[in-house]
């Protein structure tokens, strides 16, 4: 039932169940609040968001009153709520002097001034001075490990910190110790956090207690200029802002996006910041007498074009890797295909995907929102914990809220909620597809389940059957069913593996040939020339004497086999176009320039086009774009998410391999280092070290 | 109240007694499956009690990890709570001293004189013995019979600095002094004889309708309406 409410004079109606404060803002009065956070749980622990309300002797904690619990007024009258009134800012200014008491007056060297709560809320609520003489308390700072900078000092135990860690990341680390005066926020015994989302952490801190430690004492807020973007470490894309000064990605922070992040990054998207200024490739190189050698773009540019003219179409090939965007694959396939190759792929993993079969057998096409309706879930050869880490995440809240199953084939790990572990490999996936296992039973009776796919299980050489299997699985589970709920749902880990189906940059008999054949047609010799187009991590000792071309940002595996380098920008540095696992366009924008020579990845295959006689149509992006949307009109539609036609799924289901006994592994074995940009940042390289030493001193801890 | 850390001397582990473990699980069962978590404090309680009257970090964990609970949370709990010591404690007693108001007034501050005396000078000390700590505490609630001390499950009341010495004398002996007060008081009844409520009429019954003969003209109506409480009684 609706409840009417007299807010600073507006009589607005509110729907049930939620809290005063959320009806403050709807009827647009502005509560300010340090420990109150529409995703985590209600502590009601800084009293800031105090309100006054009609027939109450003392101002109320909004945050922690639900409309329904006012009691009501006598004649059933709504009940008049005052945010401004006297009584209100004086209750207000006597929380923030509290708060103040013990807090430093360090803003002018705190990482957080600029952006801080207490600060903003300081000017609204503060007293121009303090009226305490005593001691302030002092507290130890505590180790949060490598990301966290602490400074305790500052804290105002809000514990929003503990919750998110409790609650989003699950990993319960954080926590508040003594009381009173003395609590205090750390770990126990000080162990640094290793979860994949801790860094978000940082951004929750109302104050600068939690700060971001790799860019500490490094920027102002107010001296950075800020990039709405798209990140591209994993297949979410999750909406990032890229704040720059000068030249310099300084930082990397979340938006906000229901559909996909809700407002979480994982600690790989934000601090691969400064893998951007590290191992760049900033100029061409050729490679002469057997060393690669700085050149410029003519020289380098020549060199190529005089290599393709020299090698027959068929005995080339291009490899497109997991940072690649739309605009420079569809760029490289058009080329391709004017010299009459139909060798691309950019399956550098070996995923057995067609996308002859449709777009709903390579999409995750529940979608990510779409998780929070299921009721049942089948993981299937996939770690999502380290695949996909915000999308872990949103399987962790639809699980608090209950009544979740969920099944795991694959690598028993600690994905931050419990779930049956149903078996390690292929035989439970045959029984499962053949509705023997108990599990699938569990599927059948669900209203709205749900199969994810991991990229690992269908990078086997089985890949097809795993996909055919699950395909199986999901047509079983959703029969008679609402037909616009498709169960069926690959979970990718590489950002530019979706718009490359989509365009169609796979061989033309994707089943049978791909990254595989080639690299084995260059170590037996059958291919002359090979086109990585920011391709790392095929095995580049089996290219034999391969002609190999390396366009890339990074200076990483294939720049280092490679024959020529074409310097390009990476992600934070051009606008392109990225598709997420769920089949979302969304398009990054330009926030810093590329370093020295580096160059658009679509103006260098433009530039080389002219030099091998078929020059590109397109003169600038807007033409490319368009030339693009032409061949696939989904990129078109930005940020939308169009269903895909389940038929796919059937067709898919239709095949007569077996899915073989081995176990599942995930994509990732070591989350920080998934990609060229990660592998060059420090950070990554500490926090990759650090997770291996934890997982060691666990091994010996069990072999106790 | 001082900031609470764990000791920096620990032993390497921890484990329950055969007997403690049985009481344990009996206890873990009186929760509702799910919320096993909520036997924590028997269960750390019980641990201290086995360690000599401290908890040691590796109690802690042993705990968290037989309710499933993150050994953050049991960390958080019993840094929260002051009744789980951190720290050693007195191997023969440690001395809880109520400086709570009421004791205060009737010489609290004595009988920490004594401790810091005969024991250490700061609280959650050891003595140099090893045997005694205090330390103070709020309201044990029993405030008649101030200023009190309590050691392990015992209160000691009405104490002086002299009962406060003869107690510790006696723990040390390894004697057990009688609890409770130390000046002959039956719990927290007067000291020495009943100052108050001494009229046997409180209790005979002998007042019962007296106040009538206060009010001259309830006499005769009292004798008319024969069905009237007051008279009741009367009869």
């Amino acid at each position: 039932m609706p409840k009417q409410l007299i807010i600073d004079g507006k009589l607005i109606e509110v729907e049930d169940g939620i809290t005063l404060l959320q009806a403050c803002e709807q009827a647009g009065a502005e509560i300010p609040r340090f420990c109150y956070h529409e995703r985590l749980s209600i502590a009601g622990n800084c009293r800031m968001c105090l309100v006054e309300v009609q027939g109450s002797p003392k101002p109320i904690a909004s945050c922690a009153m639900g409309v329904n619990d006012l009691p009501p007024n006598r004649d059933n009258s709504p009940k008049v709520i005052s945010t401004q009134s006297a009584t209100v800012k004086k209750a207000r200014e006597g929380v923030m002097e509290f708060l103040l008491i013990n807090h430093p007056l360090d803003c002018p060297i705190c990482d957080q001034g600029g952006e801080c709560d207490l600060q903003d809320q300081a000017m609204a609520y503060g007293s121009g001075g303090s009226r305490f003489v005593e001691n302030k308390r002092a507290v130890e700072d505590k180790y949060l490990g490598p990301l966290i900078k602490t400074s305790m000092n500052r804290c105002i135990h809000c514990t929003r910190c503990v919750r998110f860690m409790t609650e989003i990341a699950g990993v319960e680390e954080l926590g508040a110790i003594g009381r009173g005066e003395d609590m205090e926020i750390t770990t126990y015994l000080e162990r640094g956090i290793l979860s994949e989302m801790s860094a978000n952490v940082n951004d929750l801190c109302p104050v600068g207690a939690l700060t971001h430690r790799p860019w500490a004492h490094n920027a102002r807020p107010w001296e950075l200029r800020k990039t709405e973007s798209i990140d591209v470490m994993d297949a979410l894309g999750s909406a990032i802002r890229i704040d720059v000064r000068g030249r310099e990605v300084m930082r990397i922070l979340p938006r906000n996006n229901d559909a996909v992040n809700e407002e979480w990054i994982s600690d790989k998207t934000r601090h691969v910041a400064d893998g951007l200024r590290t191992q760049r490739l900033d100029q061409p190189y050729v490679r002469k007498d057997g060393r690669l050698v700085p050149a410029t773009w003519t020289e380098a540019l020549e060199a190529v074009a005089a290599k393709i003219k020299a090698t027959s179409p068929d005995r080339m090939a291009a490899i497109a890797g997991p940072l690649a965007g739309a605009e420079e694959m569809f760029a490289l396939k058009d080329l391709f295909a004017r010299l009459g190759s139909t060798n691309v792929d950019a399956r550098e993993d070996g995923a057995k995907l067609d996308p002859a079969l449709g777009r709903a057998s390579y999409l995750f096409n529940s979608t990510i929102e779409g998780i929070e309706r299921a009721d049942a879930i089948l993981l299937i050869g996939t770690n999502p914990r380290l695949e996909a880490a915000v999308l872990n995440a949103r399987i962790r809240k639809r699980w608090r809220q209950g009544g979740l199953a969920i099944g795991l084939v694959g690598e028993q790990t600690d994905l931050a909620y419990p779930y049956d572990y149903l078996g390690s490999g292929g035989q439970t996936l045959r029984e499962l597809a053949d509705g023997k296992h108990p599990f699938a039973a569990k599927l059948q009776g669900a209203s709205t389940p749900l199969v994810i796919v991991g990229a690992g299980a269908i990078a086997r050489a089985d890949g097809r059957a795993v996909l055919a299997a699950a395909a199986r699985i999901a047509a079983a589970a959703t029969q008679g069913k609402d037909p616009s709920w498709n169960a069926f749902n690959v979970l990718h880990t590489a950002a530019s593996r979706v718009a490359a189906l989509d365009i169609g940059f796979v061989p033309a008999k994707p089943v049978t040939t791909g990254v595989d054949t080639f690299v084995a047609a260059a170590e037996s010799g059958a291919l002359d020339f090979l086109f990585l187009l920011g391709a790392d991590d095929i095995d580049m000792s089996r290219l034999g004497k391969a002609f190999v071309v390396y366009q890339g940002s990074h200076g990483d595996a294939g720049a280092h086999r490679a024959d020529v380098i074409f310097p390009a920008a990476a992600y934070a540095e051009k606008s392109a176009t990225y598709v997420n696992t769920e089949g979302r366009a969304q398009m990054t924008a330009r926030a810093a320039f590329p370093p020295g020579d580096a160059r658009e990845d679509w103006t260098i295959i433009r530039a080389l086009s002219p030099l091998v006689g078929h020059t590109l149509p397109y003169d600038s992006i807007n033409v490319l774009r368009a030339d693009l949307y032409k061949h696939a009109p989904v990129l078109a539609a930005l940020d939308r998410v169009t269903p895909a036609d389940a038929k796919a799924v059937a067709a898919l289901a239709d095949t007569k391999e077996a899915v073989k006994d081995e176990p599942f592994r995930s994509a990732v074995k070591d989350f920080y280092l998934t990609n060229p940009i990660a592998r060059a940042s420090a950070v990554m390289a500490e926090m990759s070290a650090l997770k291996k030493a934890a997982g060691k001193a666990a091994g010996l801890a069990a072999a106790e | 109240m001082a900031v609470r850390r764990l000791h920096p001397d620990q032993p390497h582990g921890f484990s329950f007694t055969p007997e403690n473990l049985a009481w344990a699980k009996e206890t873990i069962a009186k929760y509702p499956v799910g919320k096993e978590a909520s036997a924590i404090i028997p269960l750390m309680w019980r641990a201290q009690e086995q360690s000599g009257g401290w908890l040691p970090e590796p109690a802690l964990r042993y705990v968290a990890d037989m309710l499933g609970v993150a050994y953050i949370r049991a960390y958080e709990v019993a840094t929260f709570y002051t009744m789980f010591q951190l720290a050693p404690v007195g191997t023969k007693a440690h001395v809880q001293v109520c400086g709570t108001t009421p004791c205060m007034l009737r010489g609290a501050e004595a009988l920490i004189d004594v401790c810091k005396r005969r024991i250490s000078e700061h609280p959650h000390e050891l003595s140099e013995d090893g045997q005694f700590s205090w330390e103070e505490v709020e309201c044990l609630g029993c405030c008649a019979n101030a200023p009190m001390v309590q050691i392990w499950k015992d209160t000691y009341e009405d104490l002086t600095p002299e009962a406060l010495e003869k107690i510790l004398a006696a723990f040390a002996r390894g004697a057990q002094p009688k609890a409770g007060s130390q000046i002959g008081r039956k719990t927290s009844a007067p000291e020495g004889a009943v100052t108050t409520l001494v009229d046997p009429a409180l209790y005979d019954g002998s007042q019962i309708g007296a106040w009538r003969a206060r009010f001259p003209e309830l006499q005769d109506e009292g004798a008319a309406a024969g069905s009237q409480p007051a008279d009741k009684s009367k009869g």
